[in-house]
């Protein structure tokens, strides 16, 4: 059996495979979107900074960018936000802790007021990567040609106005990107919110199928050990 | 007599339970020499199950409708139980059943596993292909993302050159003047009921024709030309248990390799799950680059590096007819590779090379550089050349090679 193995590492397929392998690799980061761009500087293990990001998020983007397939009940459960703050802070509508975080911003006032229906950022970090909403988020500049005087480095010609423009003014830049970044936690958390969970469950499964590979392995050698 | 054998016997009066069970395993004689390559076939059946378990479970709680695909799909990702692992089993599950199909029919090339007798093993596999492909195609549109909508788009555009009928043709496959709700419903019946039952139908007959000819071999020899006294082939082992022990191990790793993307990198960079869907299907935004699946790729390559749109799709169409013609193609006097001649050799790592180069072909955008400042539309071009001239030049290589003589037995070595 051991020889087998051996024999088996020899196939030109591995071979094959780590070509395939690298072309695959060189097209993903070709194809990422965010594969020229520097790195957000996120860490979906950190709460603290998924709290200030959903914080943010509340008070400078639910306005008009919906979360569809959030409900609140989940910064409660997923982020470790108390209920009653939740309730209290985060709600604004008449909507109740189990809702979805929609907005009430009426679409034809939007469109009227921008050009476009902003979209829902549920999903916005997997559409894009959590790169580049980063690189967004701290890429506003002024560009008097604009009719909203800002343009965006990574998105041309951006029809959203920089509202977070104040908090630019009067923090330090190191204070403002640390904030985007919360912001950019928050949505690829959103993202993808079991992610931590399905990693957890997966980590457990892969120990089983290692353990299980042992008595199969031995069932195998028993039976053909006779084979001649 | 015990009473599990008091039942046995008695369904075995009324259902050939026991007589099944030894046709196809207990006394279904394999070679003893199967290898690595051998797994594929095992891996599918796997992902199969997979993919029809996921498959029921998913269809609880999906509304094939225009209006509400896209969110039955984040309601599945979003507030089902463990519905996201669901949906990363089934749609990581797609990419592995083609990922496997296309090993498996690399073993047959290798080994010449299509020649006499076991054509209809090959066909019939073929057909299990394509029924695999359209199931793929149909599956793709339920999520209603971007990439759905336009994915499908370009096949209808395609489907559009084909002459006289082809407009009226798309219109009744779509059931709209343009994609619609009306075309997902229909997608939605296709993909669930209609051809999973074609393709489990196909498998059924695939095994039973496999298991009426016997299996081929690394060797290509023919195991049933020398029998013990009891007519078992002496070269011969009972695939229960000596393979289903030897599958379990092999199932257990490849579990492993695939439960490993699932839960990791259910994306696969982009591959498995394409970012455009992640945003609704919108019939009035164009993405940027649309791409098929990588599964899809060598042949939209194929597609591609022909010039002309009519040409083009019966390039594609050929590029898939070809394979069902291997076994008459192939004149060679021996099956495996192991005795073929060095021509042989060269010629299928070519094929080999090509198909893989055109598979990246499919996803790179055609006046991007490769190497050498080889553009990638000049790249396609040349492997799909090399992809045609592999079948054409086929019945014609036993003519200048030399072919070395098979074993009358198997060398296995334990």
């Amino acid at each position: 059996m051991e020889s087998k193995m051996i024999k088996l590492l020899k196939y030109p397929l591995f071979l094959t495979c780590t070509i395939v392998l690298n072309v695959f690799m060189s097209t993903v980061q070709a194809s990422g979107g965010g594969a020229d761009l520097p790195k957000a500087p996120i860490n979906l293990q950190d709460t603290a900074s998924l709290q200030r990001g959903a914080r943010m998020f509340t008070d400078y983007c639910l306005g008009c960018h919906s979360l569809n397939y959030i409900r609140y009940e989940r910064l409660v459960a997923d982020l470790e936000i108390p209920e009653a703050l939740v309730q209290k802070e985060f709600i604004f509508t008449d909507q109740d802790i189990f809702s979805q975080m929609r907005i009430s911003t009426p679409k034809e006032y939007s469109e009227k007021w921008f050009g476009v229906q902003p979209p829902d950022l549920t999903l916005e970090t997997r559409l894009r990567s959590s790169d580049w909403v980063y690189n967004y988020l701290v890429g506003f500049y002024e560009d008097s040609s604009r009719p909203l005087g800002v343009n965006n480095t990574v998105f041309a010609n951006v029809g959203m106005p920089h509202v977070m423009d104040n908090m630019q003014k009067t923090v330090s830049e190191k204070k403002f990107n640390a904030a985007m970044a919360d912001i950019t936690n928050f949505l690829t958390y959103t993202g993808d919110p079991n992610k931590l969970e399905r990693e957890h469950i997966g980590k457990w499964i892969l120990a089983f199928l290692v353990l299980l590979f042992i008595p199969t392995w031995l069932l195998n050698r028993e039976y053909w050990k006779s084979v001649k | 007599m015990t009473v599990s054998a008091n039942v046995l016997a008695w369904v075995d009066k009324r259902f050939p339970a026991s007589k099944m069970f030894k046709e196809h395993m207990s006394e279904y004689y394999a070679p003893k020499n199967f290898n690595f390559w051998y797994f594929f076939g095992v891996f599918a059946l796997v992902v199969l199950v997979n993919q029809l378990l996921t498959g029921i479970w998913l269809t609880m709680f999906y509304e094939p409708s225009a209006d509400g695909a896209f969110d039955a799909v984040q309601y599945i990702m979003y507030d089902v139980s463990y519905g996201d692992i669901l949906r990363y089993l089934h749609s990581t599950g797609a990419s592995a059943f083609f990922l496997v199909v296309y090993l498996h029919m690399f073993r047959g090339l290798l080994y010449g596993s299509y020649k006499a007798p076991r054509e209809l093993v090959w066909i019939i596999g073929m057909f299990i292909y394509l029924i695999l492909m359209a199931e793929a195609f149909f599956g793709y549109l339920l999520p209603w993302g971007q990439m759905s909508y336009w994915g499908a788009q370009v096949i209808f555009n395609l489907a559009s050159a084909i002459p006289v009928y082809g407009a009226d043709l798309i219109e009744w496959i779509r059931g709209d003047y343009l994609i619609s709700g009306a075309t997902l419903n229909r997608y939605f019946a296709v993909h669930v009921v209609a051809l999973p039952i074609i393709l489990l139908g196909l498998i059924v007959a695939h095994i039973i024709a496999l298991h009426e000819v016997g299996s081929n071999n690394p060797d290509g020899v023919d195991i049933k030309e020398k029998k013990d006294e009891n007519g078992i082939p002496l070269d011969g082992i009972p695939f229960h248990p000596y393979y289903t022990v030897h599958d379990l191990q092999g199932i257990v790793v490849f579990l492993f390799v695939f439960l490993a993307v699932v839960f990791f990198f259910p994306d696969g960079g982009g591959y498995f799950l394409e970012k455009p869907n992640f945003e609704p299907a919108n019939g009035l935004k164009t993405p940027d680059h649309i791409a098929p699946v990588w599964y899809f790729t060598p042949f939209y390559a194929i597609l591609r590096s022909v010039p002309d749109k009519l040409l083009g799709v019966i390039a594609m169409g050929a590029a898939i007819a070809f394979l069902f013609l291997l076994p008459w193609l192939d004149r060679s006097p021996v099956r495996s590779m192991r005795y073929k001649g060095l021509i042989s050799r060269i010629a299928l790592g070519i094929f080999v090379i090509c198909f893989v180069l055109l598979g990246v072909c499919g996803v790179k955008p055609p006046d991007g550089d490769f190497i050498f400042g080889l553009s990638w539309k000049v790249t396609g071009q040349i492997c799909t050349a090399f992809y045609f001239l592999w079948f054409i030049t086929m019945p014609f290589i036993p003519m200048f090679e030399k072919t070395k003589t098979p074993p009358e037995r198997l060398k296995v070595t334990h």
